[in-house]
């Protein structure tokens, strides 16, 4: 049914059509409107035979949610930021023990400085933490992954983050098309575990590992991380086919026929982009976007094919790593490896900096123009805020303009 | 009941076993005896937490008629337990981490119960979850904080050894003034931990006006018992603070656990009561009441107390700690005292 309303509403209404058994919740922004839009569910009996629990952190919310599907239940929790770092050996454990819960993680800023605007710097400092990490491109792709994720994450035996922009799509309202739950029951069957804590079998789970079988147990992580490849594609092709959506997916191309350049964006950004790519073309720029849905699993093979014979890419990235450079480019390099593809990294949108359609627009016009002379540019950097600190204290001053990695070691030794 | 017990083995303060009727013994074995947790397991010798855990354990089992399951924070009893591929548990056992087993236990609850009533089953499992004092007073604390305060139908179980054992026997907040761990050396002007630390967990537990709160230890392994049972006769959260020497950590002779447990109790320096919504409803009187240099003699971690270069002052203020725990809680006299109650217990008693 078409309604015209929050993203996070719709979310909440995804989860609830999959029929959780068990919902924690401990607030934090910009999540919060999901989890209180389920617990009105749950009080208002639209979602039956659910417990929702309010925890007192987040590291409850995800030890209550490893309880509760150790005893067999489906289970949903959702998350930001600092309360996503705060769960983190939570993180860990719920992987380790193989367990599917789905969570949402409204991708918000790290602190400090403490920031509430979005970026990646939140899911993707989990990135080797062993949770699939699909991310949306829109609210109707929020609420079509969510309700795959389910799916997903029982049938490959891990857990998966669903990664959803904070605010920009959290708060965004929108005309969503919500799936019956009739439609859902029939693309999701109730929670059968394959293995969980009951009285009839009773079997003893998180038992301490040595190094005779640690290797072994991470290698079967591994594994099923590969399987995880094909299941979101499978689980993707019968969702659509079932709803007529185009959410889910590895990845998703646009306009990449006998583009010049390619741009890899995951999230919100995509939208913007899409837009932007379609003024370029008016002008006889033909720009294609890969919009990477799933991070975790990585999809090498997919990304190499779209990519194809595409000589320049660049990876828009909203988060990096501190004394390293980008987090996408690498993979992606990786992905065309022996090819005379090139890769950058250009950093833009971090803590809530918008990404405008100029933004785009400049990185594309920027990037043909070979500006770009780096694997790591800083795009949307404001050299006198920059300026108004070094200068005073140090002396040091950048240009306008977009800064790169050897400018930031430069200025350090001048 | 075994208050009214008068007479006790020469020189132990025991309770002579075969001198009580056969429904007050103590059954080391028996045919009915649940086992939940079975020999094998890698245990020290004379492991407090150990039989702690096999008598609370096996009297939740045969209280729930088997249906129970058990979650354990990271530490010895977890360890020692189950060593992949090894187990030592008979009943359905998980551990996640060091610091959550009671938000694992509250998850773990709301799954049983959900999974019950969809099944139309009228009694879901009930749940224990078990750690340390140091999962429990530190690391765990706020997870079990939060599990009293939703009143989650979960029994934690504390088995407090005083000090982080599994990691080398450093000072958590259940380590007692001058006690001796590898983080509260016996060097500087005052050996041991420190004074003025610390927190009381049964006594917080009860604050949260929580259904049932009770301690206990291994020198009365039938008040245990009891304890374990009388709990499971409770819907909600519920605690329990069991004494468990251990031998390794607080330099105790091995064939000494259950006599130091004892001394603990006789000396008035572990308080054995219990309490329902916050208000004490019975507490363990002192048979024979020991003085403190008795309990402490006892153990290697108080030596700089006991010998030629004790400082008498620090053992005069561990006596005054017994003697105000002995008059707070009426270890001697015929009284239960009476303290303020949380009115979340009044909230609490009047909801079941």
């Amino acid at each position: 049914m078409l309604e015209q309303i929050e993203g996070s509403l719709g979310v909440a209404k995804a989860v609830a059509l999959c029929r959780p058994g068990v919902v924690c919740a401990y607030p934090i922004s910009p999540q919060t409107h999901i989890v209180e839009n389920l617990g009105k569910f749950v009080k208002n009996g639209e979602l039956k035979d659910c417990d929702f629990l309010n925890v007192e952190s987040e590291f409850s919310a995800i030890s209550v949610s490893i309880g509760s599907e150790v005893g067999g239940a489906r289970t949903y929790t959702a998350t930001a930021s600092q309360g996503l770092l705060f769960m983190t050996e939570g993180i860990y454990s719920a992987s380790g023990l193989g367990l599917p819960i789905v969570m949402t993680v409204a991708s918000r800023a790290i602190g400090g400085p403490i920031n509430i605007w979005n970026d990646h710097s939140d899911s993707l400092s989990q990135r080797d933490s062993g949770w699939l990490q699909l991310f949306c491109e829109s609210n109707q792709d929020a609420v079509d992954t969510h309700i795959m994720a389910f799916k997903i994450a029982e049938k490959v035996g891990l857990p998966v983050m669903v990664c959803m922009d904070g605010f920009v799509l959290t708060h965004a309202f929108e005309r969503l098309d919500i799936p019956s739950q009739e439609t859902v029951d029939k693309f999701l069957k109730p929670y059968e575990p394959k293995e969980y804590l009951n009285t009839k079998e009773p079997v003893s789970i998180g038992a301490m590992v040595g190094p005779e079988a640690f290797t072994e147990v991470r290698l079967l992580q591994q594994r099923k991380m590969a399987k995880a490849l094909d299941v979101i594609e499978e689980v993707t092709k019968e969702y659509r086919e079932l709803t007529g959506s185009k959410s889910g997916g590895l990845l998703d191309c646009y306009n990449c026929e006998n583009a010049d350049l390619k741009l890899i964006i995951l999230g919100s950004t995509v939208g913007t982009a899409k837009d932007e790519i379609d003024r370029l073309k008016a002008e006889g720029i033909n720009v294609g976007i890969i919009s990477l849905k799933s991070f975790r699993p990585f999809p090498y093979a997919a990304i190499k094919e779209a990519i194809g014979d595409t000589k320049q890419v660049i990876c828009v990235e909203r988060a990096f790593s501190f004394g390293a450079r980008g987090i996408i480019c690498p993979e992606v390099k990786r992905a065309v490896e022996g090819t005379s593809c090139d890769v950058k990294t250009v950093v833009a949108g971090l803590g809530g900096r918008p990404i405008f359609g100029t933004t785009i627009n400049g990185i594309v016009k920027d990037a043909l123009a070979g500006k770009f002379t780096e694997e790591f540019t800083f795009f949307d950097v404001n050299a006198d805020v920059l300026n108004s600190y070094t200068q005073k204290h140090e002396g040091v001053t950048f240009n306008k303009g977009p800064i790169n990695q050897s400018a930031i070691e430069k200025s350090v030794k001048a | 009941m075994l208050e009214q017990i008068k007479f006790y083995q020469t020189g132990s303060n025991t309770v002579g076993n075969r001198l009580l009727n056969p429904a007050m013994r103590t059954i080391q074995a028996s045919t009915d005896r649940p086992n939940g947790l079975i020999s094998g397991h890698r245990a020290c010798q004379g492991c407090g937490e150990a039989l702690g855990a096999r008598y609370a354990i096996d009297a939740a089992l045969k209280a729930t008629n088997g249906q129970l399951m058990v979650v354990n924070a990271t530490g010895c009893l977890e360890v020692f337990s189950t060593p992949y591929p090894e187990s030592a548990w008979k009943l359905p056992w998980v551990h996640s981490l060091f610091g959550n087993a009671a938000a694992v236990g509250s998850g773990l609850a709301a799954a049983a119960q959900v999974l019950a009533k969809r099944n139309g089953d009228a009694n879901a499992p009930r749940i224990i979850a078990q750690g340390g004092d140091g999962g429990t007073t530190d690391i765990g604390f706020g997870a079990l904080s939060g599990m009293f305060d939703r009143n989650d139908d979960v029994l934690y179980i504390c088995y407090d050894n005083e000090a982080y054992m599994n990691t080398g026997v450093q000072r958590s907040s259940a380590t007692p003034p001058s006690a001796r761990t590898a983080t509260t050396q016996l060097v500087g002007d005052h050996p041991g931990a420190d004074w003025g630390k610390g927190k009381d967990l049964p006594l917080i537990a009860m604050a949260h006006g929580i259904p049932y709160v009770a301690t206990a230890t291994v020198a009365d392994l039938r008040d245990l018992e009891n304890k374990v049972t009388k709990a499971m006769s409770f819907h909600g959260a519920r605690y329990i603070q069991i004494l468990v020497p251990c031998p390794l950590g607080w330099g105790l002779a091995s064939n000494s656990t259950v006599s130091a447990a004892r001394m603990a109790m006789e000396t008035g320096f572990f308080p054995v009561y219990e309490a329902e919504y916050g208000k004490i409803t019975s507490v363990r009187k002192i048979r024979q009441k020991q003085p403190v240099l008795n309990y402490l003699k006892m153990q290697r971690r108080y030596a700089h107390l006991t010998g030629k270069k004790a400082d008498p002052n620090v053992v005069a203020r561990l006596q005054a700690l017994c003697d105000a725990n002995i008059k707070n809680f009426g270890l001697l006299g015929d009284d239960e005292p009476n303290a303020p109650v949380a009115i979340q217990a009044y909230e609490r008693s009047q909801a079941v």
